[in-house]
């Protein structure tokens, strides 16, 4: 069990704001940690490895990793960290990586057989594609068997492809070696898939704190369905408002009459939802 | 033409080469500081470390006499506890070469290790490595070209300095009279020939180590994908 009190001041771009966090986690729990970027995300993860200071404890089952006049320095914390950059040795190779952390030879071939590296295992970091290296970076993280799996938005950088196949990857391993996991990741399918409980962060301080379900899906009261998006456009057309708002990757069209037109403002926050009508679902060509 | 005497050259390489070892181990630690700090006082020492740029040599070589010759409480202790002359010998040539060449060898590893990704670093310590384990073998293997130039700058500033050398170590022949001193007194007694090849060796031993590191760097950054 993992118990957290801590406050620091945080010195953002465009203001300053105190972080305030107190969170329990569970062992084994794997912990989606989302907000808008500035709201201490990253912060939060770098405490619990202890780069950087903050006021408050941490408790890791009956360790104290920080507590007032003291912090646990991170080569004792027992953790593994997964960088959005990689951060790999650029000097070793994919295997010396791994042993680096420990010089445990059968788990370096028992993790790169599962993550499909064996192949690589002489190559430097730069020779490898975005995809490959954060999966070295992965393997060398538990490497250490570590007790807390710390992950920085680790496939932010890689294509939709590559995500998919790392999620399975991080969602075995994280199996296998028991750990306890807290990502950082802003992608809601990514945390659907992986996380059993997301802690949405604003400004230094929790807001929300539940399973994927209730923190992601957005549906209030009766809605059957119900999307956020940018609106970017009102058009008129004849009689009729037609509102184009961008959700995701995809651009919709709704249709507004003149009063209801009139309230909304270009570039606004907007919810897209129905109730009389039930949606449906049909697959798309592959 | 008398015999060439090559005693002045080995001189000068034996005092680049001491001088650039010892000033490795002392810089290292001072370089990584400066490159990790947060701390206010970063300016004052960055300024220190760099006075022996801008200063002339002769005021260094005032200061090292004054502080090391046995009138002063330095010298008189290393004289009477150890018996060791601290100026007007190789050992105060040592000790002036160290002050002088000293920006050399941090400056460059200090970039160095500015350059360095920090959450490589970070992901060093998080694999329970100390900070000398981390420099030894994750930071100072990746600033080979920066670690290239600092090593050689200063060997080859040390081969070239002049001032410094000759207020501290004077000109005694094989124990102070390095090249650039020895080329000095041929020009004094108006020996010309003698200054003329000493003065050609120097110009191209200098440019060989030069081109040296250049072709060195040239070739690191093309291996690792840096387009020059």
């Amino acid at each position: 069990m993992i118990d957290i009190k801590i406050s620091k001041h945080l010195q953002g771009s465009l203001s300053n704001i105190e972080m305030n966090v107190e969170l329990v986690i569970k062992e084994h729990d794997f912990v989606a940690l989302t907000g808008q970027s500035g709201s201490g995300k990253t912060t939060l993860l770098r405490i619990l490895a202890g780069l950087e200071e903050a006021v408050g404890t941490v408790t890791v089952d009956d360790e104290l990793w920080l507590a007032p006049k003291k912090s646990l320095p991170p080569q004792q914390r027992g953790i593994g960290l997964v960088f959005q950059d990689y951060a790999l040795f650029d000097n070793m190779s994919v295997e010396q990586n791994l042993l680096y952390a420990n010089k445990d030879k059968a788990l370096s071939r028992h993790l790169l057989e599962m993550t499909e590296l064996t192949g690589l295992k002489e190559r430097l970091p730069r020779t490898l594609s975005g995809g490959q290296k954060q999966r070295v970076s992965l393997c060398r993280a538990l490497m250490r068997r570590p007790r807390l799996l710390l992950m920085d938005e680790p496939l932010s950088a890689l294509d939709p492809q590559m995500r998919t196949k790392l999620q399975h990857d991080i969602l075995t391993l994280h199996k296998e070696f028991g750990t306890t996991t807290i990502m950082v990741s802003h992608d809601p399918s990514e945390i659907y898939r992986l996380a059993s409980r997301v802690i949405v962060l604003d400004h230094g301080k929790i807001v929300q704190d539940g399973s994927p379900k209730d923190v992601l899906l957005k549906t209030q009261g009766s809605q059957k369905f119900s999307l956020t998006g940018e609106l970017l456009d009102i058009i008129k057309a004849d009689v009729i408002h037609i509102a184009v708002v961008a959700i995701g990757q995809q651009i919709v069209e709704v249709v507004l009459d003149e009063a209801e037109a009139a309230t909304f403002k270009i570039g606004e926050r907007v919810q897209v939802s129905t109730k009389a009508f039930s949606p449906s679902l049909s697959r798309l060509a592959p | 033409m008398n015999d060439l005497d090559l005693e002045p050259f080995l001189l000068s390489f034996k005092l680049a080469g001491v001088t650039t070892l010892i000033l490795f181990i002392i810089a290292l630690p001072i370089a990584w500081w400066l490159s990790q700090t947060k701390c206010r006082c970063k300016p004052f020492v960055e300024a220190v470390v760099s006075l022996p740029i801008v200063l002339p040599p002769s005021v260094i070589g005032f200061y090292i006499l004054f502080a090391l010759s046995y009138n002063s409480p330095i010298g008189a202790f290393f004289e009477e506890t150890f018996g060791i002359k601290l100026v007007f010998n190789f050992t105060g040539l040592v000790i002036a070469s160290c002050f002088y060449s000293f920006p050399f060898m941090v400056q460059p590893l200090q970039g160095g290790f500015e350059s360095l990704n920090k959450n490589m670093l970070e992901a060093s310590y998080i694999a329970g490595k100390s900070t000398l384990q981390t420099v030894m073998r994750v930071a100072l293997p990746n600033i080979k070209p920066a670690l290239m130039t600092a090593l050689i700058i200063t060997f080859a500033h040390t081969v070239g300095e002049f001032g410094v050398v000759l207020m501290v170590g004077g000109s005694i022949p094989g124990e102070t009279k390095v090249a650039s001193v020895a080329i000095y007194e041929f020009v004094e007694v108006m020996d010309y020939s003698q200054a003329h090849i000493y003065s050609a060796i120097m110009i191209t031993l200098s440019f060989v180590v030069l081109l040296g590191v250049y072709f060195f760097n040239q070739r690191h950054n093309r291996r690792i994908g840096i387009s020059t």
